[in-house]
């Protein structure tokens, strides 16, 4: 208890020099949560994949389609047990800032693939009544304003031209992690406007979206599948899920790499000020040290003392940049729009952050601490603060 | 009379750099017990670095040195601040006392190395403030205290573990001459009642004569015609 009356005095002892240091380490520890949900955000996609459901590409590339009559020989390949489809449309709602994900789907089977979006079963049977029917997320729908009947336009940039869709259905995610700014529409629609506008293009898919029985036999079911269109005109690429999202992750990797860096380097950075801090702090209280040392104190004492000061400040200052990320990041992603469809502060990234914070206050200590317990007493004693 | 310091061929040197510097030369010396003496001598003629050695905060290059018997020379390092926390008592010129810790507290301190309760911690802390007239500054910090009020909580502290030895280094060095007065007088009560075997330097005449012997160092050498018995004059 004296230690820590001690400890807490010292800490105190200069207010604005720890005011300033611990406003350091908010700082930095807000930023590397930040920076941290921000990579997380990135694996969103993948993270929140199902170990159940495959994706069926062509295998030179995503740009090429998949003809429509694969499906029913996908369905006859053991160990599949539903199969959809989906398209990516790619168009723009009134102008290129305004981005998010456009799906052309069939609407029999995808959303039963995916139960992670939950839509009121009267929305859904309203969607697959009307050709034109769009199902929204939440997400898009609170940031456009958008209500159920509303018309949306879309302009098309793959399939040129002027789209309408009406909002019969707004689905909400099961969990946090579930990406609510997708935008979904009838597979049907599109095929026939392509089929009047470009006949050649007609009746093909972008994806085939498989649902397995089990998810150990993935690979094995994977390989099924594209050694039944292998040497046809459309070879297949089959991946689970998860695979087909860090696709798209990796060819982003440098940024996200960066991004991983660079909220490492702050953390480094405020290591070094507050290392300076402690060694500022130690150097002043030389002859007190030694005079506890000379009344007969060991140095794990004042090895406690300058510990547990730096610790003090560093945990309290990181508790409450890990306090602050919540609303940092929710006041981030309002002014982000779309780009992150999922920004969740992770349990993980707040242990990330007290764990930095402890490394923070630990390192800091140690060469002013040896320093402190090695230095003779009666060279101690010499000193002036 | 018991010899509680006793001091043979007893050197010290420092290193500097590629140089050994020699600052105690085959110091031969004997205190008894309850003996009020002070170290005099020019700067740099080894007083305080005599005082170090024989308050175990510092040790000889050669020779031996027994404090109540002990080698303390041969001690390891935790057994020597143990010994410390329980023989010596340490008065500074800068009264070291920790500024962040109130007059009762810094006191306190040595008294956290003992198996001492709260409560008879605070007793001890009580009495000695008492003893030194400062009990009615007990809550004060450091920073609220004169000169001579802060060397009298430092003399508190010294005393409070009822140690064998007080060292003094220049106690009254900072201090303006009534307080020097004071907190010699005080020393002094504390050799002349309480039988406390009291160690200081001091380069200051007025504060040697409060001792009983004293001894003068040049060049880090005893001036053996230079050892004296005076009669203390009390102030």
């Amino acid at each position: 208890m004296y230690a820590l009356k001690l400890i807490l005095r010292n800490a105190l002892r200069h207010k604005l020099r720890t005011a300033l240091t611990m406003l350091g380490i908010v700082i930095a520890v807000l930023a590397f949560g930040l920076l941290q949900t921000v990579v997380d955000a990135w694996y969103a996609g993948a993270n929140a994949a199902s170990d159940k459901r495959l994706i069926t590409r062509n295998a030179i590339s995503l740009v090429f389609p998949l003809p429509i009559s694969y499906r029913d020989r996908l369905r006859q390949i053991d160990g599949i047990k539903s199969v959809s489809f989906a398209n990516w449309f790619g168009g723009v709602y009134i102008n290129e800032r305004n981005f998010f994900p456009q799906f052309a789907v069939d609407p029999q089977t995808y959303f039963a693939l995916y139960p992670e979006y939950k839509i009121a079963p009267e929305q859904l049977k309203a969607f697959l009544r009307d050709r034109r029917g769009c199902v929204v997320g939440r997400k898009l729908a609170n940031l456009y304003g958008w209500k159920l009947g509303d018309v949306i336009p879309l302009r098309g940039t793959i399939y040129t031209g002027n789209w309408e869709f009406v909002v019969r259905a707004i689905y909400d995610g099961r969990d946090t992690s579930t990406d609510t700014a997708i935008f979904f529409f009838q597979w049907d629609y599109l095929n026939e406007a392509i089929n009047r506008m470009y006949p050649r293009r007609a009746n093909s898919v972008g994806v085939f979206v498989l649902q397995i029985d089990e998810a150990d036999r993935a690979a094995e079911i994977a390989r099924k599948v594209d050694a039944t269109f292998k040497n046809s005109l459309a070879e297949t690429l089959t991946e689970t899920e998860k695979a087909f999202q860090l696709g798209f992750v990796s060819m982003t990797e440098a940024i996200v790499l960066a991004i991983r860096i660079v909220s490492f380097l702050v953390i480094f950075i405020i290591m070094a000020v507050m290392a300076n801090t402690m060694a500022m702090s130690t150097r002043e209280r030389l002859s007190e040290y030694a005079t506890l040392k000379a009344i007969g104190f060991r140095p794990g004492f004042l090895l406690l003392l300058i510990f547990g000061e730096s610790l003090i400040i560093a945990l309290i200052a990181g508790t409450v940049g890990c306090l602050l990320t919540f609303p940092v990041a929710r006041t981030f992603v309002a002014h982000t729009g779309t780009l992150f469809h999922v920004f969740n502060v992770s349990s993980q990234t707040i242990l990330m952050q007290l764990g930095a914070a402890f490394v923070i206050g630990t390192v800091a200590a140690v060469v002013p601490s040896l320093r402190a317990a090695r230095q003779g007493i009666a060279e101690g004693l010499r000193a002036i603060g | 009379m018991t010899v509680i310091v006793e001091a043979r061929h007893l050197s010290k040197s420092y290193r500097r750099g590629e140089q050994l510097v020699p600052v105690l030369t085959d110091i031969n010396l004997d205190i008894a017990e309850g003996e009020f003496l002070a170290l005099m001598g020019p700067s740099g003629s080894g007083k305080s670095t005599l005082l170090n050695l024989i308050a175990g905060i510092d040790r000889p290059s050669a020779g031996s040195l027994r404090v109540q018997g002990l080698d303390i020379a041969a001690l390891s390092e935790s057994a020597l601040a143990a010994w410390r926390a329980a023989a010596v008592g340490f008065i500074f010129q800068f009264y070291n006392l920790l500024p962040v810790l109130t007059a009762f507290e810094n006191v306190e301190l040595p008294l956290l190395l003992t198996p001492l309760t709260r409560r008879e911690r605070r007793e001890h802390v009580e009495l000695a403030l008492a003893m030194v007239g400062l009990a009615d500054r007990a809550h004060h910090y450091p920073s609220e205290l004169s000169g001579g009020q802060q060397q009298r909580v430092a003399i508190a502290r010294a005393i409070i573990t009822d140690p064998a030895i007080l060292v003094a280094d220049e106690p009254t060095g900072d201090l303006d001459r009534v307080s020097a007065a004071d907190v010699l007088s005080l020393m002094n009560r504390l050799n002349t009642d309480l039988g406390k075997t009291i160690i200081m330097v001091t380069h200051d005449q007025r504060a040697a004569r409060a001792a009983r012997r004293i001894v003068h160092l040049d060049k880090g050498v005893l001036s053996d015609s230079d050892v004296e018995v005076e009669t203390a004059v009390s102030h």
